[in-house]
C-alpha cells in the first residue's frame, strides 16, 4: 500500500512525512520524526502519556492516524520549552519534584500546559478532572497537582 | 502488515462513493477513540478507512429553525464549549462530556458513540430522551431517523454499507421544557456505564408534566426508549407515587447481561433509581424555566 504524504505544522515548525494509514500520530512521531518525548503507556487513550495538541486542543495521538495530521498544527512535549528556557508548568515540576520515573511527565506537562491556557487559575476540582486522562503510579499525583497550582503564578510573572 | 486504505474525501458524494466502492469492509472515521483501538487490537480490520472530517458540516454546531445541528464528529470538548447548547440541553450536553478524559474529549464524537453501537454508550440515552434525530448521507441523498432506530444490536447499526451519519437534529426546547441525563459508574470518572439514563420532561404552570421520554443504557442490546417510564409521569407532579410507578416501568424494561461492572440484578435495581434522580433533575430544570 502506498503511503500518505502528509504536510502540516509540529512545534510551530512545517514538517513532512510519510506513513501507513494504520500508523498513529504517536508511531510518527516517534519513530519517524525521533520525536520520543511523546510516550506510549497503553496506546488505547487511557493513559495519556502521549498527550499532544492538535490545532490548540488537547488529545492523545495514540487515537489520530497518521494521514488525519493533514494541515494540522501539532504541539509536543518537545515545543513546550523555549530553547534552553523552560516553560513555567516545566519549571515547577522540577521545584516540587512532581515525578519520579518520568514517564507520564511530558504528557501531563502537555496537558497542564492545554488546562492553563484553558483556565489561567483553575480550582483543584478543575485541575483534577482536567487530568483525570493523565495516570501517574509514581507520585499519588499530589505533588503534580502542587506543581500545577503553582505554575500560574510564575507565568503571570509573580515568582522566578 | 495490515494497512487500509484512507481517504479524507470534503463531499458527501465523494464518501458515499468511497463507502460504496470499497473492496472489502470499510468504516467511517470520526474522533476514531473507538475505531483506532479496535484496529489496534486487530478487532476490527477494516480495508478501507472513510474520514469524514473534511466534509463541510461533519464539525460544528448551527442553531437553525428546525433545531441545533450537531455535526457527526463535533468533539465532546467543542460540544461542551457552546454555551447555548448547553443551556438549552443539558442533559445531552453533560452527556457526551462525560465519555473519557479531557483527550478524548478533544476526538469523541456523537456520531462515534452511537455507531459504536455499545449498549453503554453514555452520549445516546441523552439523545433519544431529548428526540434528537440522525441525518443519514446515502447513495439516495439524505434520509433523517430518530438516533434509537440508528444501533439494531451490540456492534452494528441499521445504516446500509454506504451510508454515514452526517449530522444530527436536537430539536429546539421550548417553554417548560428540560433533560437530564445520568449514568452508574464505580468510580468517579473515566469509566463505561453500568446503567445510563436520559430523561426529558415538558410541564405545565402547575408543575405537572404533560410530555415525557425515558431512555435507559446498558441494560439491554441497544438504548431502550421506554414507553411505560413516560407513562409513569405523563399527567402527574413529580410525588411519591409517581416516582415508584416510575422506577418499577424502568426496572421492567430492563434486559441486561451480567457482566464484570454488574449483575442482572444490580443493574436492574440500579435503572429505577436512576430514573428517579434523573426524572428529578429533569422537573427541576423543567420547572425553573
Amino acid at each position: 500500500m502506498a503511503k500518505t504524504h502528509v504536510t502540516c505544522t509540529i512545534n510551530g515548525e512545517e514538517t513532512e512525512f510519510l506513513c501507513d494509514s494504520n500508523q498513529t500520530v504517536l508511531d510518527v512521531l516517534r519513530d519517524d520524526l525521533g520525536l520520543t518525548g511523546s510516550k506510549e503507556g497503553c496506546g488505547s487513550g487511557d493513559c495519556g502519556a502521549c498527550s499532544i495538541t492538535v490545532d490548540g486542543r488537547l488529545t492523545c495521538s495514540c487515537l489520530m492516524l497518521g494521514p488525519e495530521a493533514e494541515g494540522k498544527s501539532i504541539g509536543t512535549i518537545e515545543g513546550v520549552a523555549t530553547g534552553d528556557h523552560l516553560h513555567p508548568v516545566q519549571s515547577q515540576f522540577l521545584k516540587h519534584a512532581a515525578l519520579q520515573c518520568g514517564f507520564c511527565t511530558p504528557g501531563l506537562i502537555v496537558a497542564t500546559k492545554a488546562l492553563l491556557e484553558k483556565h489561567p487559575n483553575p480550582t483543584d476540582e478543575e485541575a483534577r478532572y482536567w487530568l483525570a486522562g493523565n495516570l501517574c503510579r509514581c507520585t499519588g499525583y499530589d505533588k503534580i497537582l502542587a506543581a500545577v497550582h503553582a505554575a500560574p503564578a510564575e507565568m503571570r510573572g509573580e515568582s522566578a | 502488515m495490515y494497512s487500509p486504505t484512507y481517504a479524507a474525501p470534503t463531499t458527501v458524494d465523494e464518501a458515499v462513493g468511497l463507502l460504496a466502492n470499497a473492496s472489502g469492509s470499510a468504516r467511517v472515521l470520526s474522533g476514531g477513540t473507538d475505531l483506532i483501538i479496535q484496529m489496534r487490537s486487530g478487532r476490527l480490520r477494516p480495508q478501507t478507512i472513510v474520514d469524514i472530517k473534511n466534509i463541510a458540516g461533519t464539525i460544528g454546531i448551527r442553531e437553525e429553525a428546525d433545531g441545533w445541528h450537531v455535526g457527526a464528529a463535533t468533539p465532546g470538548a467543542e460540544i461542551g464549549e457552546n454555551a447555548g447548547l448547553c443551556a438549552a440541553w443539558p442533559g445531552v450536553t453533560e452527556a457526551v462530556q462525560l465519555i473519557g478524559s479531557t483527550q478524548v474529549q478533544g476526538r469523541a464524537s456523537f456520531a462515534g458513540n452511537l455507531c459504536n453501537a455499545s449498549p453503554a454508550g453514555d452520549s445516546v440515552p441523552g439523545l433519544v430522551a431529548a428526540g434528537a434525530k440522525a441525518v443519514i448521507a446515502g447513495k439516495n441523498g439524505k434520509r433523517t431517523i430518530p438516533v434509537e432506530q440508528v444501533p439494531v444490536s451490540p456492534g452494528r447499526t441499521s445504516l446500509a454499507a454506504d451510508e454515514f451519519i452526517y449530522e444530527f437534529i436536537i430539536p429546539k426546547s421550548s417553554g417548560k421544557t428540560a433533560d437530564a441525563y445520568l449514568r452508574f459508574i464505580p468510580r468517579t470518572e473515566m469509566d463505561i456505564a453500568v446503567v445510563g439514563c436520559g430523561v426529558c420532561v415538558t410541564l405545565d404552570n402547575n408543575g405537572v408534566c404533560t410530555a415525557a421520554k425515558v431512555s435507559l443504557g446498558a441494560v439491554a442490546p441497544t438504548v431502550l426508549v421506554v414507553d411505560a417510564a413516560a407513562k409513569a409521569l405523563i399527567g402527574n407532579k413529580l410525588d411519591d407515587a409517581t416516582l415508584a410507578k416510575l422506577d418499577a416501568a424502568a426496572q421492567a424494561a430492563c434486559n441486561p447481561i451480567s457482566d464484570k461492572r454488574g449483575t442482572i440484578e444490580f443493574r436492574t435495581k440500579v435503572a429505577g433509581v436512576l430514573a428517579r434522580r434523573t426524572a428529578a433533575i429533569a422537573f427541576s430544570r423543567a420547572a425553573a424555566r
